[in-house]
């Protein structure tokens, strides 16, 4: 089992999600959050004087997955939230040591299936 | 009395003329009186409808202010803004009454009203009006007598010309609402504006509208770039002098950090309201309905200013900021219609577009050059009411135009535009000595007895939970107070109420 983080922007939600959904992943958590990157955030304007807006919003979305799904997840959300400009975000994956289904007490592979 | 017993059979002869009812062989010099009573009341009654009116138009403009000083300020002090918008026009309204009217436009010398001070408990018999206006009212018998006669001009009862005032007064002690914003002591900004309305509106007030040293001596305000925006722009200076800069500000770097404004909805929605409230503001102020032409021409010379004012200022902001800020734009608007409040009886529609531009382009530049010095103003007051209250009063001196001030405003000087000018200048230097070191008393007086300025902690949470015990936006938690000083981009916040209705989000 794998869980990937990945951070995207915002307006790129509903497409990733889609891609997921249709790779066969069947769950995740979205949460929204701020963060920067090798760019630092921009810099904005307001009457007359600028200002570095370093943290820009972003949605996270968490995923786990079998290992078995990964790489097609992967890809589903790289091609899926990718603009080609900066800002497109990172994804992150790490190994899940178990994972229980809280209503039937199922335990690992088979309780995110 | 003489004059006017034969100016009132003269004027109701004539209307028997037209009138098929009233045969020549019928009319007795009883049915004279009666008619000449009945087209007296019609002709009170419909100065006093358009005065009313208009009088209610500027009061809306409460609501102008209130939207835009709050969307131009952080989320977290949006309670804490509209209620000082709200509770200034009450004070204003008990301290106008109490004494304010008095000071203004009772008789007295060239420097304040001394009769009829307070409670308006002065004698008077409006609507009638004073000798040297009859014309206002062909059809009135009566001559003025009470103690307001410097308002003796227009037909209306006393009670419409004191509304009228009052709405007038409220809009200079709302001014200073949004210049101290976002650290200001509700009380303490609740005890200057009695004060700023009880005293040192209504002694300038008095010497420009009230009969006093300037308005006897040919300086021209119209309807108020000096009396209302002027006086109002020195007491926000003296204000935010006392008080300081919002903390985080301006950096030890010398570097002005922006503290973005959380809803440029409000802040453009407040402005078309004020936009709108401005023509009972300016044509209003006729104080009588029955020169369509003085109304008209007034109207458009506002309506020209507003527009040039927000061009100049979206091409200022654009070439010397490098985009066209909408809060810029929206400071420029408001920037023309304070210019053009002097002179918009006085100056053709072309010169009010022109001061008008100007005015656009002057907004620009204060607020800059306000944020240069370190005078911390959040919603650009200053820029708007003092800088361009001056301008006003000024460009009636240069764009004055004789013929204008003869047709429309009827209270032409017959000046030169030079010496015109320079009357002017003389006003605005009188209006600044008086109004910013008064207030400066009054704001000094406050802070040493309450205090004005609210702890460093509640100016970090907010003043809505320090000042009232409450947000404006509850619902909202993504804008958490900690956020803080620095405030949260306007964008990332309307963003992220956005993204916590987007109903994806909703179940995980």
């Amino acid at each position: 089992m794998k869980k990937i983080e990945a951070i995207i922007k915002p307006f790129k939600l509903d497409e990733v999600k889609a891609a997921l959904m249709e790779t066969g992943v069947q769950g995740m958590t979205v949460t929204e959050t701020r963060g920067f990157g090798r760019q630092k955030g921009h810099t904005e304007l307001y009457r007359g004087a600028e200002y570095v807006v370093d943290l820009i919003p972003k949605v996270k979305i968490e995923a786990v997955v079998p290992d078995a799904l990964l790489e097609k997840a992967v890809i589903a959300i790289t091609q899926s939230a990718r603009t080609g400009r900066i800002g497109d975000g990172k994804i992150f994956v790490s190994d899940v040591a178990d994972a229980v289904r809280i209503r039937t007490g199922e335990r690992s592979e088979g309780a995110i299936s | 009395m003489s004059k006017w017993n034969r100016r009132a059979a003269l004027t109701a002869a004539l209307v028997l003329c037209a009138l098929p009812a009233f045969a020549a062989g019928e009319a007795t010099p009883d049915a004279l009186e009666k008619f000449s009573a009945a087209a007296s009341d019609l002709r009170i009654g419909v100065d006093t409808v358009w005065v009313l009116v208009t009088a209610m138009l500027v009061f809306w403009m409460n609501a102008g202010f209130a939207l835009v000083e709050s969307g131009l300020c952080q989320a977290k002090n949006t309670t804490n803004i509209l209620a000082k918008n709200f509770i200034v026009f009450a004070a204003s309204t008990i301290s106008f009454w109490a004494l304010g009217w008095g000071l203004m436009f009772g008789d007295g010398n060239a420097f304040a009203g001394l009769q009829g001070l307070f409670f308006l408990g002065g004698a008077d018999n409006s609507p009638a009006l004073g000798e040297a206006y009859a014309a206002m009212n062909p059809f009135s018998t009566t001559a003025y007598q009470g103690v307001y006669s410097a308002i003796n001009w227009t037909p209306v009862p006393l009670w419409a010309k004191f509304f009228f005032q009052l709405v007038f007064a409220g809009t200079c002690a709302t001014i200073v609402s949004g210049a101290v914003a976002e650290r200001i002591k509700f009380g303490s900004f609740l005890v200057f504006s009695f004060l700023l309305v009880a005293f040192v509106y209504p002694i300038t007030g008095h010497w420009i509208w009230g009969a006093g040293l300037l308005g006897a001596n040919n300086f021209r305000d119209f309807a108020g770039s000096s009396v209302v925006h002027s006086v109002g722009g020195w007491a926000a200076l003296a204000g935010i002098l006392v008080l300081g800069p919002r903390l985080g500000k301006y950096g030890n770097d010398g570097k002005v950090h922006p503290i973005p404004g959380h809803s440029m909805t409000s802040a453009a929605l407040g402005v078309f309201i004020l936009w709108l409230g401005w023509f009972g503001f300016n044509p209003g102020s006729t104080m009588a309905a029955m020169n369509g032409t003085a109304i008209a021409h007034i109207l458009v010379n506002t309506n020209m200013a507003a527009a040039t004012g927000a061009l100049g200022a979206t091409v200022a902001a654009w070439v010397l900021l490098g985009k066209p800020d909408l809060s810029m734009i929206l400071n420029g608007c408001l920037a023309g219609l304070v210019a053009i409040t002097a002179p918009c009886a006085f100056v053709s529609i072309g010169s009010g577009a022109v001061i008008g531009l100007i005015a656009g382009v002057i907004a620009v530049l204060a607020v800059v050059g306000f944020d240069r010095v370190r005078v911390d103003d959040p919603v650009g007051a200053l820029s708007v009411h003092l800088v361009n209250g001056i301008w006003g009063t000024l460009a009636l001196g240069v764009f004055y135009d004789n013929d204008v001030a003869t047709n429309i405003a009827a209270l032409a000087t017959g000046l030169s535009r030079g010496a015109q000018f320079l009357v002017q200048l003389k006003g605005v230097l009188y209006v600044g000595a008086f109004a910013f070191p008064f207030s400066m008393l009054f704001w000094y007086a406050i802070k040493l007895t309450m205090g004005v300025r609210v702890s460093r902690e509640e100016e970090f949470e907010g003043l809505d939970v320090g000042e009232h015990g409450n947000q404006a936006y509850p619902d909202f938690a993504t804008h958490a107070s900690s956020f803080g000083g620095t405030g949260m981009p306007a964008h990332a916040e309307a963003h992220a109420i956005a993204m916590a209705r987007t109903p994806a989000m909703a179940e995980p």
